[in-house]
């Protein structure tokens, strides 16, 4: 067993053990949970970047779980797909948990967020690197069970009136989709006798078509409730929202690609040539412009940003429909820039919301001139979400249209023009989002320093309920609380904490480099593009003792 | 494959209860449709070992050809597990939404209630415009006939006092809507004052 191996199972092993061991330690030392957290995180994103130099140079390496012999076993694998994810995503929780620190240490709110917030965080990280290793079907479900319970408890933390509304909605939906994923495989393993991948990648070119055809259309719609495309998105903006910044940045960069993650598994190594296509094409049209279309409706910058997130899965799909090697490396590529943008714009609107007291639009302005910072780490990361020409927004975008022209069918020219609108239309809502919130002039109170707001200016009626009243400014001169989407009492102060914006930055960084690397970054989701669609080196690798 | 015909049955059943409970609008109801459907499921995997067979034992004299297959078991047990845990958290959730709401129904999605109140809105508004319009076309012509009084006129007065009755009527609805709106994402008590006290 060579030392990559080894490594395999850590991304899964490590958050877990820290979890219990920081249920262990208990809220009162608060500086070992914060180091426990960190250096965990920090050590899943070096094993990760050592998967992704093995698994690139040495092809797929392989776990059997308790050394049971290749078709019994647990196994987990790490090929290139799997380990780039892991790479993109461990890059992205190790910043938002240092961001949802300082947040929690400025907020002087420590006891919550240490003893509820940071083992379900570790423990949604594990579910995430659990669905990105796992090599048959039901570990792939266990793994996204352990993330969506996860989920459930930081959705819900603190459970005020607007998160458990929003959080009933997701719960139910996900639990929907969890049922619907247990039948899948119940499905799987009647009509093949197995549930590891490598091994249906065999037998299910055998089965009769319409029986393969019924378990593609299950899966598919199991991983389209997850990822939210188009007919099955609608609970994504209802909920994500009310969460707090760093939570809702984590899981609209990483929940919903883990659904795009299963998809591309699947669709490339179970159902090859499936002839759904033409579906999934129509899919991804449909949740692109519709998507977008809410966006342009929206006035509250979460929200706004959560249909964004909704109306770009569709490029994703886009390139899985395809299936030729530049639509699924361009795919690879989209969802790896994806996370990193969206997940940035998240943590600027969390910025947003603490420097002007809401993420209302209509409400906000001037912060261009307020907090320059903060505007350029607004800018930088909604011109890439748009795919202005440099940045690897416009680069993702542009291998799938290539990849859309070079395919030449009339849904593929239809997407292409789909897709184009969409960038347009993502272009018009961000330079809406900059000319309300940072180019206009800043609304009186805004300019004059701290944000008291807590009644609706349309409604002369005072509020009763123990809002925002209930936190007076805490005493030092700069802080001050109003009331937000979440229900919870924002804490706003004039300039951000530096950790917090100094993540931020870290991440626009991370999206900056997507630009610089890009030429062995498209490389690289080539070659896993090839060897997915080639499907033998998964498979040896799995099955060969 | 040979599949037992009750085990399909049962597992059929419990779906279709299943189902009709999911789409009722009580969390409660709704998590007893989780847990009948998460159960018909789990029989789906038993369907799937296909024949009986002799327990999956390894003992001495055990005849492999003839053992179930355990794999289903195993994957059923796993799926027992997870609904049992995520049947507790629905189940604190559901108290918890009542604890707030006073009821344990799911409640309208933000973007639905807008949209719903706008389209309400502006059809309510169209009615009244061309209601009043009526009546005052009549009052006209009435009071070029007669000279100013009867009773056209007294119709037409009645009817513009209900137009404007009905337009007071409605804005006070609009303003409650917005009041609930905005105390639906206002702060609630907090749950950790009840959960730590003076730990806190």
């Amino acid at each position: 067993m060579s030392l990559a191996q080894f490594l395999v199972p850590l991304p899964v092993v490590l958050p877990l053990f820290a979890s219990g061991l920081k249920l262990t330690v208990g809220p009162r030392l608060q500086r070992t949970q914060r180091g426990i957290s960190v250096v965990v995180l920090a050590a899943v994103l070096a094993i990760s970047l050592a998967l992704l130099v093995a698994a690139d140079q040495q092809g797929p390496q392989v776990v059997h779980l308790g050394g049971w012999a290749p078709p019994v076993g647990i196994v987990l694998v790490a090929d290139r797909l799997s380990a780039l994810m892991l790479t993109v995503s461990s890059a992205v929780t190790l910043c938002v948990l240092v961001y949802s620190l300082s947040q929690g240490m400025a907020d002087r709110d420590e006891v919550t967020p240490l003893s509820v917030f940071h083992p379900s965080y570790l423990v949604l990280v594990a579910g995430v690197s659990n669905t990105f290793l796992a090599g048959d079907l039901f570990n792939l479900y266990v793994g996204f069970e352990i993330m969506l319970t996860a989920s459930y408890v930081l959705l819900t933390v603190g459970g005020t009136q607007a998160r458990v509304r929003a959080g009933s909605t997701y719960v139910v939906v996900s639990l929907l989709s969890s049922l619907l994923f247990a039948t899948a495989i119940a499905m799987v393993y009647a009509a093949t006798g197995t549930v590891s991948l490598a091994q249906l990648a065999d037998r299910t070119d055998a089965l009769p078509a319409a029986v393969r055809t019924a378990l593609e259309v299950m899966l598919l719609l199991v991983f389209g409730i997850k990822a939210a495309v188009f007919p099955l998105g609608a609970w994504l903006p209802d909920s994500y929202p009310t969460a707090p910044a760093p939570v809702t940045a984590v899981f609209a960069g990483l929940l919903t690609k883990v659904g795009v993650y299963a998809m591309l598994r699947t669709q490339t190594l179970l159902f090859p040539g499936g002839p759904l296509t033409t579906a999934l094409m129509a899919v991804a049209l449909l949740t692109m412009i519709v998507g977008i279309l809410g966006a342009v409706a929206q006035s509250d910058l979460k929200r706004l940003l959560s249909f964004t997130l909704v109306s770009h899965i569709g490029y994703m799909v886009f390139g899985i429909a395809l299936a030729s090697v530049r639509g699924i490396a361009g795919a690879i590529f989209y969802v790896a820039h994806h996370i990193t943008v969206q997940t940035t714009l998240f943590l600027v609107a969390g910025l947003v919301e603490r420097r002007g007291g809401t993420s209302d639009l209509q409400r906000l302005g001037g912060l261009a001139r307020l907090s320059p910072v903060l505007a350029a780490v607004f800018f930088v990361p909604a011109m890439n979400l748009a795919g202005i020409p440099p940045l690897s927004g416009f680069l993702g975008k542009l291998g799938l249209l290539r990849a859309g022209v070079a395919d030449g069918g009339v849904w593929a020219y239809a997407l292409v023009a789909g897709g184009t609108l969409t960038s347009l239309l993502t272009l018009y809502t961000m330079a809406k989002v900059w000319n309300l919130a940072f180019w206009r002039g800043a609304p009186p109170e805004l300019a004059a320093g701290i944000v008291l707001e807590t009644d609706d200016p349309d409604d002369g009626e005072e509020r009763t309920g123990p809002g925002p009243a209930a936190r007076p400014g805490e005493g030092d001169g700069d802080r001050g609380a109003a009331a937000s989407l979440s229900g919870r009492a924002i804490t706003t102060s004039v300039r951000p904490p530096g950790p917090m914006l100094g993540t931020t930055v870290a991440l626009v960084a991370l999206g900056l480099s997507f630009t610089v690397l890009a030429g062995p970054l498209t490389g690289l989701t080539g070659r896993a593009a090839a060897e997915l669609l080639d499907r033998t080196p998964y498979v040896e690798a799995v099955l060969s003792p | 494959m040979t599949v037992a015909f009750s085990l399909v049955a049962v597992g059929g059943v419990l779906f279709a209860v299943g189902t009709a409970l999911l789409l009722t609008r009580s969390l409660t109801r709704i998590l007893l449709g989780a847990v009948l459907v998460g159960n018909g499921v789990n029989v789906l995997f038993l369907s799937t070992t296909g024949r009986t067979g002799d327990p999956p034992l390894l003992y001495p004299g055990t005849d492999p050809g003839r053992v179930t297959d355990p794999l289903p078991q195993a994957m059923a047990l796993t799926a027992i597990v997870i609904t049992l845990s995520v049947t507790a958290f629905l189940l604190a959730m559901v108290y918890r939404s009542w604890q707030l709401n006073g009821s344990d129904e799911v409640q309208d999605d933000i973007e639905d209630r807008r949209v719903a109140l706008r389209a309400e809105e502006t059809a309510e508004r169209a009615r009244l415009r061309d209601e009043y319009r009526k009546y005052r076309r009549q009052y006209a012509t009435a009071a070029r006939g007669t000279g100013g009084e009867g009773p056209a006129r007294a119709r037409a007065l009645r009817a513009r006092a209900e137009y404007e009755q009905s337009r007071t009527r409605l804005r006070r609805r609009l303003r409650a809507d917005r009041v609930h709106r905005s105390d639906t994402t206002d702060a609630t008590a907090d749950l950790w004052d009840h959960v730590l006290g003076e730990d806190r």
